[in-house]
């Protein structure tokens, strides 16, 4: 196997190790939307990052966190639906991030790369960040479980049996904007919501407690990255987009499956 | 009296931006009693419940719990997204970790034992609001609040409820404050009755505010009418085919 596959492949595993058990409470707590907008506005943080001299990856993790707060103050505002918000604030800061791109004249980034991903060309560097971030995600993710499933099943009980409701929420977003900036050079900007989502869907339809349903996301996350890697070696696809597309093919055989096996309720 | 009770609200106001949602508000819950929140729709009485719960900070007044004291909730709806895997044994013990055979205790306790390896998802609205209670009574709470505990489930459970919430104060000897729409489902249950428009209307026993001029002003004359006839019916209840039950214990 060639060095810059098995990096690829390296990369790609530690990615969707993280982005199961994560993507299962985005999938319980409905905040698909959000995980997208928060992706969205990683551009913005990559060229501040470069721009303010700090590296790329610090640069989209307190960028994330910033587009999260902002979002927090706008919902007590009440005057408009969170989707609407959501709207706003996504497509604001990817069009700001580009923006600020096109000011930047001496600044080279490619684009295509951060909006789709570019896993071939992970380094021996960002295994690194990939593996740490990834690592410490999960780490804090089991550390944050109990609280945060108690508050995700019922946010005011939680917080009447003791739970620091209002903390356990910034903790998960700060999970969510380090997966984000792990994840970006991995499968892009754009696509990062779907190995937080779809792996996480299909898990359900076999699962049977919570602990299960995100460990088997993280298995079928991995799945998808290394059919998805093979499939784009074997046709010259492109490899994010490929991965994703694998993830989906999973998705629909275990719909198909499990419609056999056992019809839902 | 006054060393048994448990829950003291004073002068409460609440407002949400100048719009005032509770004024001036007072109640104490003591030990062994049941106090019922009754008034309409957007009366103030979740706000209130909230508030007591230290969800909610008021704009002036205070709550007082007796020191120790452990608040058990139950809330008034519980929506779970169905792609949550999630055991009735593994949503009891959310908050509060505890054994499976303390968890069966507990919801045989309640009447829903049969349903403790089943998905939450997949419970009846009856059973539901059991589990819900058997979640609060894990924390062995000296107070219990109950946000209308009697939603979503049908006019025979929903007697049947009353009767386990009452024998409950009588076994454990906890106070209990609970919400209720009507005072007719409660009148057999409760000791004290606070009718609520955003003040208090009237409070007392639950004869006494039946026949309040404020509760009348409020309800109308049909929901005193229905009080009438409400009223002789609690010392039996219907089993599921609708035949009268004479004895006083619950039905699971």
């Amino acid at each position: 196997m060639d060095d810059f596959l098995l990096r690829a492949l390296l990369g790609g595993l530690g990615v969707a190790l993280a982005t199961g058990p994560l993507g299962t409470f985005i999938v319980w707590r409905r905040m698909a939307y959000f995980g997208d907008t928060l992706a969205h506005s990683g551009l913005l943080g990559v060229v501040l990052g470069v721009v303010l001299g700090i590296n790329p990856e610090l640069g989209v993790v307190s960028t994330c966190l910033l587009v999260a707060l902002v979002l927090v103050l706008l919902q007590r505002q009440r005057g408009l639906a969170t989707d609407t918000l959501l709207g706003i604030l996504a497509h604001t800061t990817l069009s700001l991030g580009m923006v600020t791109l096109a000011f930047m004249e001496t600044l080279r980034i490619d684009l295509v790369s951060y909006l789709f991903g570019d896993i071939l060309a992970v380094s021996r560097a960002d295994l690194y960040w990939i593996w740490g971030g990834a690592t410490l995600a999960l780490a804090a993710l089991a550390l944050l479980w109990r609280p945060l499933l108690a508050a995700t099943v019922h946010e005011e009980l939680a917080q009447v049996e003791g739970v620091p409701v209002f903390a356990v929420r910034l903790a998960f977003m700060l999970l969510i904007a380090i997966v984000i900036a792990v994840a970006m050079k991995v499968i892009g900007i754009l696509l990062i919501t779907s190995l937080l989502i779809i792996p996480a869907a299909t898990a359900r339809r076999f699962a049977g407690s919570p602990e299960g349903m995100a460990l088997l996301a993280s298995v079928i996350g991995c799945l998808a990255v290394g059919a998805g890697l093979a499939a784009s070696l074997y046709w010259d696809t492109p490899a994010g987009p490929s991965v994703v597309v694998a993830a989906s093919t999973l998705f629909g055989l275990s719909a198909l499956l499990s419609g056999r096996v056992r019809p839902d309720r | 009296m006054d060393a048994k009770v448990l829950l003291t609200v004073r002068d409460i106001d609440f407002a949400i931006r100048g719009h005032a949602i509770l004024q001036s508000v007072s109640l104490h819950v003591a030990r062994g009693q049941i106090v019922t929140l009754i008034g309409p729709n957007g009366a103030g009485k979740s706000t209130l419940v909230r508030i007591v719960l230290g969800l909610r900070r008021p704009s002036a007044g205070h709550v007082e719990l007796l020191s120790g004291a452990r608040l058990g909730y139950m809330p008034q709806r519980l929506v779970l997204d169905p792609t949550l895997p999630l055991t009735v044994q593994r949503f009891v013990t959310l908050g509060t970790p505890a054994p499976r055979a303390r968890v069966q205790a507990l919801l045989a306790e309640v009447g829903a034992a049969q349903v403790i390896d089943s998905p939450v998802q997949a419970i009846s609205g009856g059973e539901l609001q059991r589990v819900l209670l058997a979640r609060a009574l894990l924390r062995e709470p000296d107070l219990l609040v109950l946000d209308e505990p009697i939603q979503g489930v049908d006019l025979t459970g929903q007697y049947e409820l009353y009767d386990l919430i009452s024998n409950l104060r009588r076994q454990r000897g906890c106070g209990i404050l609970m919400v209720s729409h009507e005072l007719h489902l409660v009148m057999a249950t409760t000791d004290q009755v606070v009718c609520l428009n955003r003040h208090v209307c009237c409070s007392g026993h639950p004869d006494h505010v039946a026949r309040d001029p404020a509760y009348l002003a409020l309800f109308g004359l049909d929901g005193a009418r229905r009080l009438a006839i409400y009223h002789h019916q609690h010392n039996h209840h219907h089993d599921l085919h609708g035949t009268v039950v004479t004895d006083d214990k619950p039905h699971g």
